[in-house]
């Protein structure tokens, strides 16, 4: 099996170069295959974030090797990794982040706007689509600021899938729900990925969601502590 | 609601400056009254000049040539008074071989028309009225190119022959005369002719209308006894303002003395170079004051938008088209305030064109926008808003995405 994201010795140092540098990631080695369900835990500070930051090409690691379906990622410029990060990775964050100044179809189509320039019919009707799925028909001309949470959440969740990319990071998506609309959401996430074979990585601090995953990475103090397979 | 039909640029452009409503209003609003203030007082400085300069070429020649001064240099062997130039007692002398330098003036680049004038005082009297005129003899045909006198005729028509003679209104008043009547003209040299006014004209000016009689030439030559001869000749310009130019060559040419309108009105001139040098002055301030007020509230802007700035970055777009999204709204508040400041000086001049008026009751200026002057300050408006835009801009397209989501 091919692996969406490979990591090798991959180093994460923050206040390079000044007295208070400290080194958050310390030689981290992993793989994900493609289509994989996987579970990111640890306690607070343990690296989680940075590490999913890291993936999603957000930003550098300070040494090893990253790389995203199959292309390492050291020696590309800036707009290389825009490229490929619009192409592959869907985000969905712990506080939704939607555009608030759109509507949720345009949330949704935001990606396919991006990478086409202009709304297209095909992205409306996939979008639209997608907002059914996620249980929000009738929601989609609401601005994303009149959503409840958990809507809001659906409507990343649907954003995040709308280009179809081979790799959803999660990071703890359903953080600030409550139990019962966070076991939807994560489900939602569960279903695409049987769906579609989209691999996800996701940060979560609940172990009962943890306990459904088809793998579990724990981080501890920047280091991979213990890695179980369902 | 249809899915967005613009550019993706334009769509969030767009979309941020809707959602900075306070903001985008008061920005507008200052770029609004910023080219507004420009234009109208473009518009109003261009239009009083232009009438100014008008009124002062509407009786007027844009240059006149006219015999050497003849000039006695007091103590010639005096260094220190060589400076003191005295003119001999007013005689009247006719330009040698005029008519050569008639051809000469014609044969100039950019002159429209040139013509002979015979003129000299001269006292109109009627009854027990006596008037200090100035006789003017000139050939209808040619000197209706220098003075526009067609338009300014109240009764008859600008044509002169035999002893037939044109007056100004005020003259007529005085003498109690009109089209019809005759009028006693004597010059300073003792001949006199009894006139028939044909015409009388309004040049818009009371001291020429007090004192021009126009004649045929050949009867102010006799009249001042300048046989054969001319005392001036005046020529028009294609562009009032190559006046001074065309004047020095023909100077140069001729060996006259050669005066423009350029230096006959030599202070006018110099005020209103003063009044463009401060409309100039005022402009520079609005543009800064405009560009600054733009520049600070797409800074706020920017920091307001980090989240979704960063959102954005996370989706797949280039820090080049974050910093086109913020240039794309300074370009957007330009444009827009330029067209509604525009808007805002074409009503000004409705307002205050009512409102000023002249003695006679007609407007001090016309309500027109200048195309030139209303396309220029949008093209300004629109250049000072992205370059105003370009701090913010950089800074948006240099911010971390991931700072923005971890918040
Ligand atoms: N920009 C930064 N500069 C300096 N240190 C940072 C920066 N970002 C993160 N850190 C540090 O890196 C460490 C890991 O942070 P990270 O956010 O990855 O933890 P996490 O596992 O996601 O925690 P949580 O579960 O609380 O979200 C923390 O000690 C944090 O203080
Ligand atoms: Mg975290």
């Amino acid at each position: 099996m091919t692996a969406i994201v490979s990591l090798r010795g991959l180093r994460k140092s923050y206040g390079v170069g000044t007295p208070v540098e400290t080194e958050v990631l310390h030689g981290i080695d992993i793989e994900l295959a493609e289509g994989e369900f996987c579970a990111l835990i640890g306690p607070s500070g343990s690296g989680k974030s940075t590490l999913l930051n890291l993936i999603g090409l957000l930003e550098r690691p300070t040494s090893g090797d990253l790389a995203i379906a199959g292309s390492e990622t050291a020696g590309l410029k800036e707009q290389a990794l825009t490229v490929l990060r619009g192409r592959h990775i869907g985000f969905v964050f712990q506080f939704h982040h939607l555009l608030p100044a759109f509507t949720a179809l345009e949330n949704v189509m935001m990606p396919s706007i991006i990478e086409q320039g202009v709304a297209t019919a095909d992205a409306e009707a996939i979008s639209r689509d997608l907002l059914l799925r996620v249980g929000l028909k009738g929601h989609e001309h609401k601005k994303a600021n009149q959503l409840s949470g958990g809507q809001q959440q659906r409507v990343a969740i649907a954003r995040a899938l709308s280009r179809s990319p081979r790799l959803i990071l999660a990071d703890e998506p359903t953080g600030n729900l409550d139990t019962h609309t966070a076991d939807d959401i994560f489900a939602l996430l569960r279903e695409f990925n049987r769906e579609r074979g989209s691999a996800c990585l996701i940060v979560t601090h609940d172990p009962r969601l943890a306990a459904r995953c088809d793998r579990r990475i724990e981080l501890v103090d920047g280091r991979v502590a213990h890695v179980s397979s369902a | 609601m249809a899915r967005p039909k613009l550019p993706f640029e334009f769509l969030v452009a767009l979309r941020f400056l809707r959602e900075g409503r306070m903001q985008t209003a008061l920005i507008l609003l200052g770029v609004t009254g910023g080219v507004a203030v420009i234009v109208f007082l473009s518009q109003l400085i261009s239009q009083l000049q232009a009438t100014i300069i008008d009124r002062v070429l509407g009786s007027q020649a844009h240059v006149v040539m006219r015999p050497l001064e003849e000039a006695n240099q007091r103590a010639l062997n005096d260094p220190a008074s060589i400076a003191v130039i005295e003119p001999r007692a007013q005689r009247l002398r006719s330009i040698d071989q005029w008519e050569a330098m008639v051809k000469l003036a014609e044969a100039q680049p950019r002159v429209v028309a040139v013509s002979p004038v015979v003129s000299g005082p001269a006292f109109a009297l009627r009854g027990r009225a006596s008037k200090s005129v100035a006789l003017m003899g000139v050939d209808a045909d040619r000197y209706r190119r220098i003075v526009k006198m067609d338009g300014y005729m109240t009764r008859g028509t600008f044509h002169v022959e035999g002893t037939n003679a044109i007056i100004g209104i005020e003259l007529a008043k005085d003498l109690g005369v009109t089209v019809g009547d005759k009028v006693f003209v004597r010059a300073a040299g003792g001949r006199d002719e009894l006139l028939q006014i044909t015409g009388l004209f309004d040049i818009g000016n009371k001291d020429l209308n007090r004192r021009w009689v126009f004649t045929t030439m050949k009867l102010a030559q006799s009249l001042l006894d300048l046989p054969g001869g001319v005392s001036n000749i005046d020529i028009t310009v294609t562009d009032i303002f190559d006046a001074q130019d065309v004047s020095e060559r023909l100077q140069a040419g001729s060996g006259l003395t050669v005066d423009s309108w350029m230096t006959t009105n030599s202070q006018l001139l110099a005020a209103l170079r003063n009044q463009t040098v401060s409309n100039n002055l005022i402009r520079s301030f609005v543009i800064v004051i405009v560009a600054l007020g733009i520049s600070s509230v797409l800074v706020v802007s920017v920091v307001q938008k980090q989240k979704e700035i960063g959102i954005l970055r996370a989706m797949g777009t280039s820090s080049n088209r974050i910093m086109g999204i913020f240039l794309l709204q300074g370009g957007l508040v330009g444009f827009t305030g330029a067209l509604a400041g525009v808007g805002l000086a074409w009503g000004l001049l409705q307002f205050f064109s009512s409102v000023y008026r002249t003695g006679d009751g007609a407007p001090l200026f016309q309500p027109q926008l200048d195309t030139g002057i209303a396309l220029s300050a949008a093209l300004i408006a629109l250049v000072v808003g992205v370059l105003a835009a370009l701090i913010p801009a950089r800074r948006a397209a240099k911010m971390d995405p991931v700072q923005a989501i971890r918040a």
